[in-house]
């Protein structure tokens, strides 16, 4: 399987009045056409090592690593410029939340049309046409209307729709999903979650799926890694999750509460100071 | 130990009336734990809101230790009934220390023992005396769901009301909480009305649950039924498939 992206030592710190914070500290992965998940608590530097990779990180935190490759091409070595030929075009991001992703004052057709016009030239109608037709892939019906709305008339499930299909528009790579259904009722999430699956199928892209809820990464990815304190702990194929090893990943398994296995108190996680101390696990595909 | 009877909620009048909660009737036992769920927007926590007297506008009874509720409530009420908001984030005083912000509800409620209530407190919910100086910022999120279940302890109440008290937390930090609320259940004999998205947290922690959709109960069911999958409403049925 050829690599999307290959990602070796990455660091995140930031320096602060106390020494230095490491958010990210040296993590190893590869990124095929596949969907991989990332899971961990919050502060497990899940979410960073997205950003990183984006290199959307601002001073004062630093980004350092061996090599951030897309496609072979280092990504640590391009320039501002460079990279915004990299943000948005070739690797794109979709967040938790539309509500703050989404330009409250411009209508959904305009900034769809944004977007499509700044990666590629062509006359407004061809824009239009595009938009819609995004729209629709990502099971959108009324369209005109939606068009025409402004984001605070669209629920919750359709501004994070709207919101994949903006990032689908220049035909990306790689997408990177934070959380993209956290902020989203299940019976919601679902529909969302097959949209995303079909198109990543459909076109081929590699899907980074950072997400804190263990079952959902389980069902939908392929392969996942779990982080803990800025290291990747484990990685194991998603449909053996539940086979986990790591007491981490056990103890997280543990402390859910099931339906189908009623229990008087639920298992807390007991943290082993050895668990931040062990060398990141390579996540590479192989 | 609580009544609830063809209670409408609405916000907004005239062309911008908004009916957020239409007919809703269940009964609470003493003692019991009762589970509200639904999607965003079904009303679930609105019930709550309305009981404490948060949404003004409502109609039909609410009857609360055989008494019933007008419109506005008397101190002794929250003598009786608490809440726990979702986000421990925003439900604490950001310039209040913890010490503060249990002595504060203690004064209020003409505790006279102040500083003894204020260790015990901190004591029953597991964080202990290193953190009755501590400001909310310089608290996890956990800890600072602890503090604000402290503070709804603190007037001794009988019937709590949780709206989505874990669903801020990480997973395992949600387990060390619904254990703290199973315990503290058990010990001082609380009523529970809790609202929650999460079916299988609301299976862990109730005993009956209400299903909500668009302002209505559309099925009052036992814990027993939900664990085997039997819901009677088709609605009921395609949110326990889709959470498992």
């Amino acid at each position: 399987m050829s690599n999307l992206l290959d990602v070796q030592n990455l660091w995140v710190k930031f320096p602060s009045r106390h020494g230095v914070f490491e958010a990210v500290r040296g993590v190893s992965f590869s990124l095929g056409r596949e969907r991989l998940g990332i899971v961990g608590e919050s502060g497990s530097g899940k979410s960073l090592t997205g950003r990183a990779i984006l290199r959307l990180i601002r001073p004062p935190g630093q980004v350092t690593a061996d090599r951030i490759a897309l496609d072979g091409v280092n990504l640590m070595e391009k320039s501002e410029v460079e990279m915004r030929a990299v943000r948005g075009q070739r690797i794109t991001m979709v967040m938790q939340d539309p509500k703050f992703s989404l330009n409250p004052v411009m209508t959904i057709g305009a900034q769809l049309i944004e977007a499509y016009r700044l990666h590629a030239k062509g006359s407004k109608a061809q824009a239009y046409a595009k938009a819609v037709e995004t729209l629709e892939a990502v099971s959108i019906r009324d369209t005109d209307r939606v068009m025409r709305a402004y984001p605070h008339e669209m629920s919750g499930g359709m501004g994070q729709r709207i919101m994949i299909a903006m990032m689908l528009i220049p035909n990306p790579e790689i997408l990177i999903a934070d959380e993209p259904t956290s902020a989203l009722d299940v019976s919601v999430q679902r529909q969302v979650l097959d949209i995303m699956d079909g198109l990543v199928k459909e076109r081929g892209m590699g899907l980074l799926f950072i997400s804190h809820d263990l079952n959902l990464v389980a069902d939908f990815c392929d392969r996942v890694l779990i982080m803990y304190a800025g290291r990747i702990v484990e990685v194991c194929d998603a449909d053996k999750l539940h086979e986990a090893t790591h007491p981490y990943t056990r103890g997280l398994l543990n402390s859910l509460p099931r339906l189908n296995q009623p229990k008087d108190r639920l298992e807390v996680l007991k943290r082993d100071p050895a668990w931040a101390e062990a060398p990141s696990v390579s996540g590479q595909a192989g | 130990m609580l009544q609830v009877e063809t209670l409408d909620v609405w916000f907004g009048s005239g062309r911008d009336r908004v009916d957020a909660v239409k007919g809703a009737t269940f009964g609470v036992a003493e003692g019991e734990s009762f589970g509200l769920v639904g999607e965003s927007g079904s009303g679930k926590s609105t019930i709550l809101r309305a009981i404490t007297g948060l949404a003004p506008d409502w109609s039909g009874t609410i009857t609360v230790d055989a008494q019933p509720l007008g419109q506005t409530r008397p101190k002794a009420f929250y003598k009786i009934v608490q809440m726990v908001f979702q986000d421990p984030y925003a439900s604490l005083h950001p310039r209040h220390s913890v010490d503060q912000v249990l002595a504060e509800t203690l004064g209020l409620h003409g505790f006279r023992d102040i500083d003894a209530r204020v260790v015990k407190l901190l004591d029953d919910v597991g964080l202990g005396q290193r953190f009755r100086f501590r400001y909310p910022h310089q608290l996890s999120g956990g800890q600072r769901q602890r503090v604000a279940i402290a503070r709804a302890l603190a007037p001794e109440p009988r019937l709590l009301l949780l709206d989505e008290p874990t669903s801020a937390l990480d997973v395992s930090v949600q387990a060390e909480i619904l254990n703290l609320l199973g315990d503290l259940r058990r010990d001082r004999g609380l009523t529970y009305l809790m609202v929650s998205h999460d079916l299988s947290v609301v299976g862990h922690m109730c005993e009956r649950l209400a299903v909500m959709k668009d302002g209505a109960i559309v099925e009052i069911m036992e814990v027993a039924d939900l664990r085997q999958m039997k819901a009677a409403h088709p609605y009921s049925q395609s949110l326990l498939e889709a959470s498992v």
